[in-house]
């Protein structure tokens, strides 16, 4: 049974922090010589779930799924086309100017490429002030003394603020992007493909440190990855998103033991697990086809082209985003499990 | 030809490869011995810079010389060491007898050719097939890596296939001559994971059906569990260990395959609140490699590890582990 309050949220696990309403994020395509807008790609196309304070979210799904649209459009790196984005009561879908740069050092991010993502010409010590800089907080004495200790929160030796990016291994730069994103003591953080370009061995490096944080400074992260076992071991609820869209969202052990979205069940069969035994008598859902464009996507479901399940009723009406009821979150709260799909009793 | 009890086609002995580089002599291969049986798997799993990728482009002379040297070794395949070769000798090797598929799909296919002039290509090099015979077989290859209306998409080129489908090209090109070795560089790291199963399946469906060695190049131990019958682990320019698949994961030797298969989130539940991390940074390739590489970074080191090079030796059968702590026994081996 559900009812209004339950789904509202104000739960044990914590009041939301971030709330998301219908969010919409269209990309204009323009050709010919005029450029005019001929269609657009529905990258992120009505979204609506909580982020709970000190949890984190999972958010899964392949490339191109708008997975990492979601995440910067949470951020207002993006003018979003629809919907509300509310931070702590605060709608900042709609702000502008000085209203929304004062609320930028209260939600950060983290980069995948860590090569990428730190200016090969600035120091270590200056990329992790710039924030502190830009938003005017310390000067002096007082911003080298904050640096240190952002280098030694993040496992590093407070001497190497003199030294340049190229100077450190892709794990060591990882972390500098870390205390960089810690600068200005931010409540969320937006962790987009953290681990994706590290080796195994630094992988577990990071993630463990990305949670002693989180313990340490009560952290709220939204966890973008396609690494399905390390969202298992860090997330608290996990999101799964299919071309715009979620598809189904539930806690985190829910989700991996009871999957009910067809799309899930599929994704969950296809990670490869290191254990040769359970390769050998796994059952694996093998998906025929590949992900349509976005721009044009299919009538109904958006899954129905590559559903094992689909019905006639799948590709004319859309399926409701609905909840099913509550379930065993972790640390033994009762959290809601939703999912949109036509099949699922 | 050989008198071994299985039937070897593909033998590397003591393959040393070096690149001359401003900053000093990168130690990239430090003497790997293996072989590959007729029709099994072999899968090769390591980190980013720990020569896998880099033994495998030394067999077939791929990679550019200088700055790569290929220091010592022997690469016997079919009665020919393939390292002696001319450049116009390992050409009718390279795509004929042996094949090789990339990571990235998308940059080893010419984007300025159809794909159907790209599988056609080997076809007609190698066999000497006429253009019709060729193109026949063409589409017999691209309906036998499942891809729909083969005839008609010959004549597309490689931006309008996806990702998943680019990589089928990839395999069918590689197939094209029927070789009797198969090298596969990372082929689905650059793909989701969906796709990823789907290219799995394929690969499955594959060996039955054709029966060549493959040489399967990974770094997701999960992917080696399913589809490899032995794995070999390398490390810093070094194999470690060598197992069959069930051994190397249920009975693993070296400290550092142990270590990678703890880092893992665990499958079963994710109970464990941290992960295992394996402290420290990978090995500088520039030092000569005159100890364990291993050492800096293992829970077992001792003195004798930073001083001497542990060998290959075999445990129990089929097992090998270069390791100077013998774990069974938890003391150093003798």
């Amino acid at each position: 049974m559900t009812t209004i309050a339950e789904t509202g949220g104000d739960t044990a696990a914590g009041a939301p922090l971030v709330q998301v309403q219908d969010l919409e994020m269209y990309f204009p395509i323009y050709k010919g010589v005029l450029r005019r807008q001929v269609g657009s790609v529905r990258a992120v196309d009505g979204l609506s779930f909580d982020i709970r304070r000190g949890e984190t979210l999972g958010l899964v799904g392949e490339s191109g799924c708008g997975k990492s649209t979601c995440g910067r459009a949470l951020l207002r790196l993006y003018e979003v086309t629809g919907g509300r984005i509310t931070f702590e009561g605060r709608d900042i879908a709609e702000l502008a100017g000085n209203a929304l740069r004062d609320m930028r050092p209260r939600m950060q991010m983290i980069f995948q490429d860590p090569q990428a993502c730190l200016n090969p010409r600035m120091t270590v010590g200056s990329i992790i002030s710039e924030p502190l800089d830009e938003h005017h907080v310390a000067t002096g004495e007082e911003k080298r003394q904050r640096v240190r200790e952002l280098l030694e929160a993040v496992g590093m030796n407070p001497e190497f603020a003199n030294r340049y990016p190229h100077e450190f291994s892709g794990g060591q730069r990882q972390r500098i992007g870390i205390a960089r994103a810690l600068a200005l003591a931010p409540d969320f953080i937006v962790c987009d493909e953290p681990i994706a370009a590290l080796d195994v061995s630094i992988q577990a490096q990071v993630v463990n440190l990305l949670q002693d944080l989180q313990e340490k400074l009560g952290l709220t992260y939204l966890f973008i990855s396609h690494d399905l076992s390390m969202i298992r071991h860090i997330a608290d609820r996990v999101a799964v998103m299919y071309l715009g869209k979620i598809v189904e969202l539930a806690p985190v052990e829910e989700l991996f033991n009871a999957p009910k979205h067809p799309y899930t069940k599929a994704l969950l069969s296809a990670v490869p697990v290191p254990d040769p035994a359970v390769e050998a008598k796994r059952e694996r859902i093998i998906l025929t086809g590949d992900v349509p464009n976005p721009a044009n996507p299919p009538a109904g479901c958006r899954f129905c082209t590559r559903c094992p399940d689909a019905i006639d009723r799948c590709s004319v009406e859309e399926p409701v985003w609905r909840n099913l009821g509550p379930a065993k979150g972790s640390n033994g709260t009762v959290e809601d499990h939703f999912v949109a799909c036509h099949r699922v009793e | 030809m050989g008198t071994a009890s299985v039937e070897s086609v593909l033998e590397v002995n003591d393959l040393k490869t070096v690149f001359h580089t401003q900053d000093g002599t990168v130690h990239a291969v430090n003497g790997v011995s293996f072989a590959l049986n007729a029709g099994e798997l072999l899968a090769v799993v390591g980190e980013s810079g720990s020569g896998k990728s880099v033994t495998m482009m030394s067999l077939l002379q791929l990679l550019p010389s200088p700055p790569a040297d290929i220091v010592s070794g022997t690469v016997d395949f079919g009665g020919a060491n393939l390292l002696e070769l001319t450049p116009a000798e390992i050409r009718q090797f390279r795509g004929a007898r042996i094949g090789f598929i990339f990571q990235d799909p998308m940059t080893s296919l010419n984007p300025v050719f159809t794909v159907g002039f790209q599988i056609m290509e080997p076809l007609r090099e190698h066999m000497g097939m006429s253009k019709r015979a060729a193109r026949d077989r063409a589409i017999e290859l691209l309906e036998l890596v499942g891809i729909p209306s083969a005839s008609e998409r010959l004549n597309d080129y490689p931006h309008q296939f996806s990702g998943g489908m680019r990589q089928r090209v990839m395999i069918a090109i590689a197939l094209a001559c029927d070789p009797q070795v198969l090298i596969a560089d990372e082929p689905t790291t650059a793909l989701d994971v969906t796709v990823q199963a789907q290219i799995l399946e394929l690969i499955r469906d594959l060996r039955q059906k054709l029966g060549m060695g493959i040489i399967w190049i990974t770094h997701d131990l999960g992917v080696a569990a399913g589809i490899a019958d032995r794995v070999i682990v390398m490390y810093g320019g070094f194999i470690v260990e060598h197992a069959p698949v069930d051994e190397l994961f249920h009975n693993p030797r070296h400290p550092y395959t142990m270590a990678l298969l703890h880092t893992l989130p665990g499958h079963d539940g994710g109970e464990a609140s941290r992960l295992r991390s394996i402290g420290g940074q990978p090995p500088d390739l520039i030092q000569p490699p005159l100890s364990c590489p291993f050492a800096p970074r293992c829970a077992h080191a001792f003195e004798r590890c930073g001083r001497e090079n542990p060998p290959l030796r075999a445990l129990r059968d089929a097992h090998d582990v270069a390791c100077w702590w013998d774990t069974d026994k938890g003391e150093e081996w003798s």
